[in-house]
């Protein structure tokens, strides 16, 4: 009976032994880990789908909380995320929340854009641009063949098939960019969501040359630049600029372009999810 | 004979009836000459010129710092009248220089070589084969003088020439072949000089029968050891691993150059514009192209100064009998599709097709008969290729190799499914390079 004291002492001493150094180490060597993180990541969307560019949202959280990236990092989460995570960080005073879309900027579809030759081949935006030679006069335009609808992780664009131009629905679209960096041509653009004037034409060619390609193409005729009262509108290195901070939205170029390659866009979104969020933060 | 040839490819209608006996006419000046500032393959040029000015013949307008460029030399006396963006007939547009005849004809000749060759330094011809802009003329466009200059602890001991032109259609170096071939031998001395190589070969495909025994009759003369090879007619066996493998046994490695085997290859033409600016002094301003295809009026052989523009070639040639359907700049199986007449000749141009149907395969889905596989003379596998493209799975595609395809297009000639298997492997290719290089979109 006895037999059993002796082995229950050493080993209660040595449990205690290695219980003191364990607590001693743990103390000694503690990681500090921000508890901020753990918070940032609920409010996270949990997909860890990577279109933060980040590695998943543990990743993403790291950085918020270190403010290495910014608090509107996340496209999917869009402006409510970003409005918890301000509120949360407390900080924001400095920063202007605004959700950003993605929008095509040219309306060169079928029967608008002069086609000059047929292409048959491989359905693809990049494929087509890498045969060098364009079946449209204009080079700079919208191609037509869906690459944009294809690699939309939301499903937010849809080719119209009268026009061959993609269509992207605001609602669906959450600005994850993956469009614009997939579009050979340019032109599709990251834009703020809220109501503005676009030049819808990325050609850098000459008024002539634009005459003859397409119907609605900038044809450089600077009308605009001469009728805008704001002065926010200027022609640099071919191509016509709008100054967002200086347009009152007067609408005035929109109505003078003779081509209408001026566009205004999201017209109906003065009660859209950014000022929603803005009254929230405040 | 016991014909050479490489495992695979494919067998062609070579259809070079149409022109093959047709002898080569120059058009003479034309009215304006368009010079795209980049026909070679490598950094783009720098106009020397401006707005304004008046160039000779022969005078150099562009050129660059790099190495792998070649400089360009106007092709016409005139005045330049703009420098603006022109059809290109690969790029869609890029800036190029515009002469305007002004029927002087003036020009700048350089001093003809000397006629020993072999006692000229190599180094010096490097550099006189550099000025003469000369670029590899069967399509591609490399610079020539990169191509004999070989990198320290490299040693070329073979040159290579040529006059394969398997592609259909094309018989622009046929004609080359048979009407000079004093010049072609002279610009091969040359080309072995400048690299130092010890020996060389012509390798023609044996259906050019009047070059086979023409040249066999006449590389007796020369003062290094040169072998005329006859090809089997075989696509690509114009290619040059295709014919460095069949001529001399040896196998490129993937990703290398002709130069890790120490072999040279150049084109017939190129040698023949070598041979010319060694005896005439005239850089590299004109190129025999072969204009063909059932809707001309009259195919034929021309030489045209760089820079024309196609439709003065097709004025030329009588108009159009049919409308065409397709236009390909080169040769069919690798040519590029145009969609302009306003494209001008450049150094790259082998000639134009016009053809009175376009290309009419309605697509299936791969049902994997191999075909494909059967034919591609890199042995990849074409098929599965065009899959992982298709389903952006490039990274598996270059675990597959698909970065060594060279892009002949025996896969989708092949293809009984109709798929364009080529256009999806140069997809591939394009992408991954893409991405080595940092996700540049455009």
């Amino acid at each position: 009976m006895e037999d059993i004291f002796l082995p229950a002492i050493i080993m209660g001493i040595l449990g205690l032994g290695f219980g003191l150094t364990l607590a001693w180490l743990a103390k000694k060597f503690a990681v500090e880990e921000n508890p901020l993180v753990q918070k940032i990541l609920d409010l996270l969307p949990g997909a860890n789908c990577g279109a933060c560019g980040y590695p998943g949202c543990v990743g993403l959280a790291e950085k918020i909380a270190t403010q290495e990236a910014p608090m509107n990092a996340c496209p999917v989460g869009g402006p409510k995320t970003w409005a918890e995570i301000a509120r949360l960080l407390g900080n924001h005073e400095e920063f202007r929340f605004e959700s950003k879309k993605a929008v095509l900027v040219c309306q060169g579809g079928k029967g608008v854009a002069q086609e000059i030759a047929s292409y048959r081949g491989v359905k693809n935006c990049r494929a087509y641009k890498l045969l060098g030679v364009s079946a449209r006069v204009c080079r700079y335009g919208c191609i037509g063949l869906g690459t944009c609808e294809e690699v939309c992780p939301f499903s937010a664009i849809t080719m119209d098939r009268e026009s061959g131009l993609p269509v992207i629905s605001p609602e669906k679209c959450t600005g994850c960019g993956k469009c614009v960096t997939e579009c050979p041509q340019g032109v599709l653009v990251l834009v703020p969501d809220r109501e503005q004037v676009l030049v819808a034409c990325v050609s850098k060619e000459s008024g002539k040359v634009v005459r003859q390609a397409c119907l609605r193409g900038c044809i450089k005729c600077q009308l605009c630049v001469k009728t805008c009262p704001e002065k926010a509108i200027r022609f640099e290195k071919e191509i016509i600029h709008i100054d967002q901070e200086k347009c009152t939205l007067c609408g005035l170029c929109v109505e003078k372009c003779p081509t209408h390659c001026l566009v205004r866009i999201f017209e109906e979104s003065s009660v859209s999810p950014v000022s929603e969020a803005q009254v929230e933060v405040k | 004979m016991k014909l050479r040839t490489f495992p695979q490819g494919v067998f062609l209608s070579p259809a070079k009836e149409l022109t093959a006996h047709r002898s080569i006419v120059e058009i003479g000046s034309p009215p304006k000459v368009v010079l795209p500032l980049w026909q070679h393959t490598g950094a783009p040029l720098e106009p020397l010129v401006k707005r304004g000015d008046v160039v000779k013949k022969g005078q150099k307008v562009a050129d660059v710092e790099a190495f792998i460029a070649a400089p360009l030399h106007a092709s016409i006396s005139g005045k330049v009248t703009a420098i603006e963006e022109w059809w290109h007939p690969s790029m869609g547009k890029f800036r190029a220089i515009v002469i305007e005849n002004d029927g002087q004809e003036e020009v700048e000749r350089r001093e003809p070589l000397p006629k020993d060759i072999e006692n000229l330094d190599s180094l010096f011809l490097r550099k006189w084969i550099r000025e003469g802009g000369m670029v590899g003329l069967g399509g591609a466009a490399f610079p020539t003088h990169v191509k004999v200059s070989p990198p320290a602890g490299k040693i070329i001991d073979t040159v290579i020439l040529n006059g394969a032109e398997c592609e259909p259609y094309l018989t622009c170096d046929h004609r080359v072949m048979v009407e000079r071939p004093d010049t072609v031998l002279l610009g091969l001395r040359i080309l072995v000089r400048a690299c130092g190589a010890k020996r060389a070969y012509i390798g023609i495909e044996e259906n050019k029968e009047e070059c086979l025994t023409l040249f066999a009759k006449l590389v007796k003369y020369m003062s290094i050891p040169t072998e005329v090879v006859p090809l089997a007619t075989k696509y690509p066996q114009g290619s040059e691993k295709q014919i460095i493998l069949a001529i001399l046994g040896r196998e490129v490695p993937p990703g290398g150059l002709p130069l890790d085997v120490g072999v040279v290859v150049n084109n017939v033409q190129t040698a023949s514009a070598i041979g010319r600016m060694a005896e005439e002094g005239m850089p590299l301003v004109e190129r025999v192209i072969t204009v063909s295809g059932e809707c001309i009026q009259t195919p034929g052989n021309l030489e045209v100064p760089l820079g024309t523009v196609l439709e003065g070639i097709v004025a030329f040639c009588g108009g159009f009998v049919k409308t065409p359907q397709k236009i390909i700049m080169g040769g069919p199986m690798t040519g590029i599709a145009q969609s302009s007449l306003q494209v001008p000749v450049i150094k790259g141009t082998s000639g134009f097709l016009f053809f009175s149907r376009p290309y009419e395969k309605k697509e299936y889905p791969c049902i994997r008969c191999g075909r494909c596989v059967d034919g591609c003379p890199m042995f990849l596998l074409p098929y599965h290729l065009a899959r992982l493209a298709e389903f952006q799975a490039f990274l598996e595609a270059e675990e597959h190799r698909v970065l060594d395809c060279m892009e002949c297009g025996v896969c989708s000639y092949v293809c009984p499914a109709g798929i364009p298997l080529t256009q999806f492997i140069k997809l591939a290719k394009a992408e991954i390079i893409r991405r080595k290089k940092g996700g540049v979109t455009r």
